[in-house]
């Protein structure tokens, strides 16, 4: 028998409050360029990106610490692959560990020649140092750094 | 001891891309017939419904349990929707294993099903998990995430892209044997080497399916299945674990658990294993069902399993332990790898080691398999759902 189908789309708008915390951490990178993790003074533990309160210990962050610019990489991938919805290929991202930091935040490789995965790979192996860079107009958003691999 | 639960009834649908001959609620009722006929039970023995329903914009309909009441027959009866994402379908056999446990009542169903091959942006779908302050902006999906956890399970233990290739050889090997499986199809390490890289080091081949399909099964107390002298097979332990939110928090320095392995699941295992007095179950498991959706995944999983130490599973692999006719067969039905229908991917763990403790498994029984585990994984590799299913 003849089998019909119906097609239809969802796309629905938000506007999320991004709370104390978030909200200071971006203005910070917008109008300065720096990045800045959050203590939990009971651990000691330098969260980046900063929370308001710790997960091991439930206690809120106190003091302000700034991280970075320099890191290293934690882990990464290079998608080679479309996806509905997301940027198109290829492009690198993984989590890196500030200079500074107890924990790793998310974003994007740049300076990496992407065209054979597994040579690029080797260029943003797990250890790699990298150097956080910051677009020039800056919204204050996670997309406003990038990482790029240093040589050496 | 504890009086114990028994599983009854079993239903599942051979998984397949689409299924444009059944609506949502067509495969949900699907697979309770199936379950409540091989119970032997009609509608009116079922006292409660757990209803399996991982995130509703897979199937396209806000909170979907809600047409769902109807294909389950709830009509009536309690009724719960249990969500934790990939692990849902283990959460729901917990659920249902919790009602009869707790004296509430005698025989509960649970069911679901999912038509992920009907949702053109699954991977937009699953980014949407990740916080919108800071990660969402970023392109993190399940396949990426997961990709980053091979990463550093490469870096701290030596796998190679071979040994996932390997994982993907044996368990297509094994879904030919299962009439159920989606991809029943044998491949070669080749062919997974010459499949389309997707995000390095994970490239098609390691990738599981969008499967459409539902899964359904009866839970009955012991009380209730003596009196009736029925067939049934024993959850002699569960367990759950979770871990924290953000990918990032599991590297680093001064962490609790690494996103190389899986370290909540192995945490469940343990809670599971000492509910069911197993020690050592590199001797006393005999088949296990680890929910793996790619290829990479089912070594941190058969490690915290206590299959094997940390590090060790691809060697082992490599010498054949883990497939049919090895020391403990692992994913003896394909596994997610070869079927991942979300809503119910981690009941099917359950079902198909209750069918290998059972002897019922068919083509891809493990031979004279009595103790059998499950696992369920699910959200960003947070929550996690273990069992041990006994004849």
């Amino acid at each position: 028998m003849e089998l019909l189908k119906r097609q239809e789309t969802w796309n629905i708008t938000y506007t999320h409050a991004l709370g104390e915390t978030a909200s200071w951490f971006y203005v910070q990178l917008r109008d300065h360029a720096k990045l800045y993790g959050k203590r939990d003074a009971k651990s000691g533990r330098v969260l980046v990106p900063p929370r308001a309160f710790s997960d091991q210990t439930l206690e809120p962050t106190t003091d302000w610490v700034e991280v970075g610019p320099g890191g290293h990489i934690e882990t990464f991938t290079i998608v080679t692959a479309a996806f509905n919805g997301l940027p198109p290929p290829p492009y690198a991202f993984g989590y890196v560990q500030l200079d500074g930091a107890d924990t790793a935040i998310g974003g994007y490789f740049r300076g990496v020649d992407l065209t054979d995965p597994k040579v690029a790979a080797k260029h943003l192996a797990i250890g790699t140092r990298v150097m956080t860079r910051f677009a020039e107009k800056r919204t204050g958003d996670v997309l406003d750094f990038w990482f790029e691999p240093q040589p050496g | 001891m504890n009086p114990r639960v028994g599983i009854i009834g079993i239903g599942q649908s051979a998984f397949q891309s689409r299924r444009d001959d059944a609506s949502y609620p067509d495969l949900v009722r699907e697979a309770t017939t199936m379950a409540l006929n091989d119970a032997k039970l009609d509608l009116d023995g079922i006292e409660a419904v757990v209803y399996s329903l991982s995130p509703d914009a897979m199937v396209g309909i806000g909170n979907a349990e809600r047409v769902g009441v109807d294909a389950v027959g709830a009509r009536n009866k309690r009724f719960l929707r249990i969500n934790t994402g990939g692990a849902t379908g283990i959460s729901s056999v917990a659920a249902a294993y919790y009602h009869v446990a707790a004296g509430a009542c005698d025989v509960v169903l649970t069911a679901g099903a999912d038509k992920v091959g009907e949702c053109g942006d699954s991977q937009t779908v699953l980014n949407k998990i990740w916080d919108p302050t800071y990660e969402r902006q970023l392109p993190l999906g399940t396949i990426t995430m997961l990709a980053m956890s091979a990463v550093r399970y490469m870096h701290k233990y030596g796998m190679t892209e071979e040994d996932m290739a390997r994982v993907v050889v044996k368990n297509r090997d094994q879904a030919a044997k299962n009439p159920n499986a989606h991809l029943r199809k044998p491949t070669t390490i080749e062919e997974v080497f010459a499949s389309r890289p997707i995000s390095w080091p994970i490239k098609l081949f390691d990738c599981c399916p969008q499967s459409s399909g539902g899964c359904a099964m009866v839970l009955a107390s012991e009380r209730y299945i003596k009196e009736r002298n029925l067939e049934a097979v024993w959850i002699t332990g569960l367990g759950h674990c979770s871990e924290t939110y953000y990918m990032g928090d599991r590297m680093g320095t001064n962490f609790l658990a690494d996103h190389a392995d899986a370290y909540a699941l192995s945490q469940s295992f343990k809670r599971t294993f000492k509910m069911a007095g197993i020690t050592e179950p590199r001797k006393q498991v005999h088949v296990a069902e680890l929910y793996a959706p790619f290829s990479n995944t089912e070594f941190h999983s058969i490690e915290a399993a206590g299959l094997a130490d940390l590090g060790a599973s691809a060697a082992m692999l490599r010498e054949g332990q883990f497939q049919l006719g090895g020391g403990i067969p692992v994913n003896p039905s394909g596994g997610v790898l070869c079927t991942n229908a979300i809503a119910v991917t981690a009941m099917v763990r359950v079902a198909e080691i209750a069918l290998q403790v059972w002897g019922r498994a068919g083509g891809h029984q493990a031979k004279g398999a009595r103790v059998g585990i499950a696992s369920g994984n699910g959200g960003d590799h947070q929550f996690f759902g273990t069992m041990v299913v006994e004849a």
